[in-house]
């Protein structure tokens, strides 16, 4: 499935660029901007909130990840997995309560 | 694995690869008719009759038109995106079981089957990411930068609670599996009635994953041009374009196989028609179809969010209603063992509704606070 999808994704690509006219000019090959000559570089410095986000994404998401095997095995444990899952998120809380207090979820 | 096995296997990945491209062509025309109706107008109908022709001719079109190629771009990567982002998308829908065993000619109706099946799509669904924030970065535009980092952060911030919006129906089907999910809401009914908020946040997400109207921000055309699609052209746009139209098809079938039951239908119909909840790929079919057409109906109902709401919304409503689902299924199945589903269904609905009770009273006295202020 995954060669089949990656064929035809590139078959379109080497389709698209060998088909079609090629009239390039230097205005037209310019980044975007609205009809302005492009200021500056785009690889520009970006928010550092984008990064804060991605990480606690990264964290975030591996402590679900980590209760994907306690959810499937759940109903060998019975109550003591219900317990277990209770400390687990009470955990997660924890810090997911630190970073709302410090504001960082706060777009402005 | 023998020969004739792989050669089926390539054949189902064929066609299920060509069946969403279809699917996808004539999503759009079903999409821009639909929408014209919803807003008194008619819809493209010129070419062939009814317009059926017309997504033929935009394909033509594409191909043909000119493959621009901005000099600021990275010549590798830029190539490379719109290759990602199509890939990840056709390949997840493999995963999906469209009916019994040996029902497809002899052959299984799937192409491959994982005893990981939903953390294998979510986690391929998310590779996705990867196409959109590479094409914006690759561009070298701003509004591609700016389009593809929004995209981004909102993608994997609905991740989250996508993932945990599961755990709830992990817990009750004790497996991940999509065939066992399918087969357990074939013995004690479909998980949308015990699971409804594991449904909800589901439903929401899937809706941000794929960037739809009311999430679709990163199109959000007064503010950003195209988003990180500003410097492709021809096919490589198409190809974006095809990618976030088979995510769509896909997420229909994911919600549809995980909470309605799958390729199964409603077992009480078959008092009218013998052996029609049986009927293979009709049931998929339709619920996909449905849910397509919310897909379509919510476009044309909903404004764009802002990007803080919609940020606010994923971190602070969306992650612990999730967890608070996952929670509750927890101490259903492990405290009150043999209790029958349907009771934690009902207090799913009891406590959806008082949460969007609760979340109407704030957006009032929200609105009250704005309006207070607004009169100073």
């Amino acid at each position: 499935m995954l060669v089949v999808a990656g064929a035809i994704g590139l078959l379109a690509l080497i389709v698209g660029s060998l088909l079609g006219p090629k009239k390039g000019s230097r205005t037209k090959l310019m980044p975007y901007e609205s009809g302005n000559d492009p200021s500056g570089t785009a690889r520009e410095r970006f928010p550092v909130h984008f990064y804060i986000v991605a990480m606690l994404f990264i964290v975030f998401d591996i402590e679900t990840a980590f209760f994907y095997p306690l959810a499937v095995a759940f109903k060998q444990f019975g109550a003591f997995a219900f317990w277990e899952a209770l400390v687990f998120v009470i955990l997660v809380l924890i810090g997911y309560f630190y970073v709302l207090k410090r504001g960082v979820l706060d777009w402005r | 694995m023998t020969a004739a096995h792989f050669w089926i296997t390539l054949l189902k990945a064929v066609l299920v690869a060509l069946a969403l491209l279809t699917t996808f062509a004539y999503m759009t025309l079903v999409e821009r008719r639909l929408l014209a109706r919803m807003q008194i107008r008619r819809g493209p109908n010129r070419v062939g009759p009814l317009g059926l022709l017309q997504p033929l001719a935009d394909a033509i079109k594409s191909v043909f038109k000119e493959d621009v190629l901005a000099t600021n771009r990275d010549r590798v990567v830029f190539f490379l995106a719109p290759l990602i982002s199509i890939t990840t998308a056709l390949t997840v829908f493999g995963a999906i079981p469209a009916g019994r065993p040996g029902g497809f000619f002899g052959a299984n109706p799937w192409v491959f089957n994982l005893d990981i099946g939903v953390i294998f799509i979510l986690a391929f669904t998310s590779l996705g990411v990867y196409g959109i924030f590479l094409a914006g970065w690759a561009s070298g535009s701003k509004y591609s930068l700016l389009g593809g980092l929004r995209s981004s952060a909102q993608v994997i911030s609905y991740e989250l609670g996508q993932g945990l919006s599961i755990l709830g129906l992990l817990i009750l089907v004790g497996s991940a599996n999509l065939r066992s999910i399918v087969h357990w809401q074939y013995h004690h009914g479909w998980l949308i009635a015990f699971q409804l908020i594991g449904f909800a946040c589901f439903l929401i997400s899937s809706f941000a994953e794929t960037n739809r109207t009311p999430f679709d921000l990163p199109e959000a055309e007064q503010e950003l041009v195209a988003g990180y699609l500003t410097e492709y052209s021809s096919l490589k746009w198409a190809l974006f374009q095809m990618s976030e139209y088979v995510n769509m098809i896909t997420a229909s079938a994911l919600i549809s196989t995980l909470f309605l039951g799958g390729y199964r239908g409603p077992a009480f119909l078959d008092a009218v028609v013998p052996g029609i909840s049986g009927w293979p790929y009709l049931w998929l079919l339709l619920k996909i179809a449905l849910f397509l057409f919310l897909f379509i109906w919510v476009r044309a109902t909903f404004p764009r969010l802002r990007y803080d709401q919609l940020m606010r919304f994923g971190w602070k409503v969306l992650f612990p209603v999730a967890l608070l689902n996952a929670l509750l299924t927890a101490a259903f199945v492990g405290l009150l063992p043999g209790l029958s589903p349907w009771i934690l269904g009902l207090v799913s609905l009891l406590i959806l509704i008082a949460l969007l009770a609760l979340g109407d009273r704030l957006l009032a006295g929200n609105r009250k606070l704005a309006r207070g202020s607004a009169g100073d």
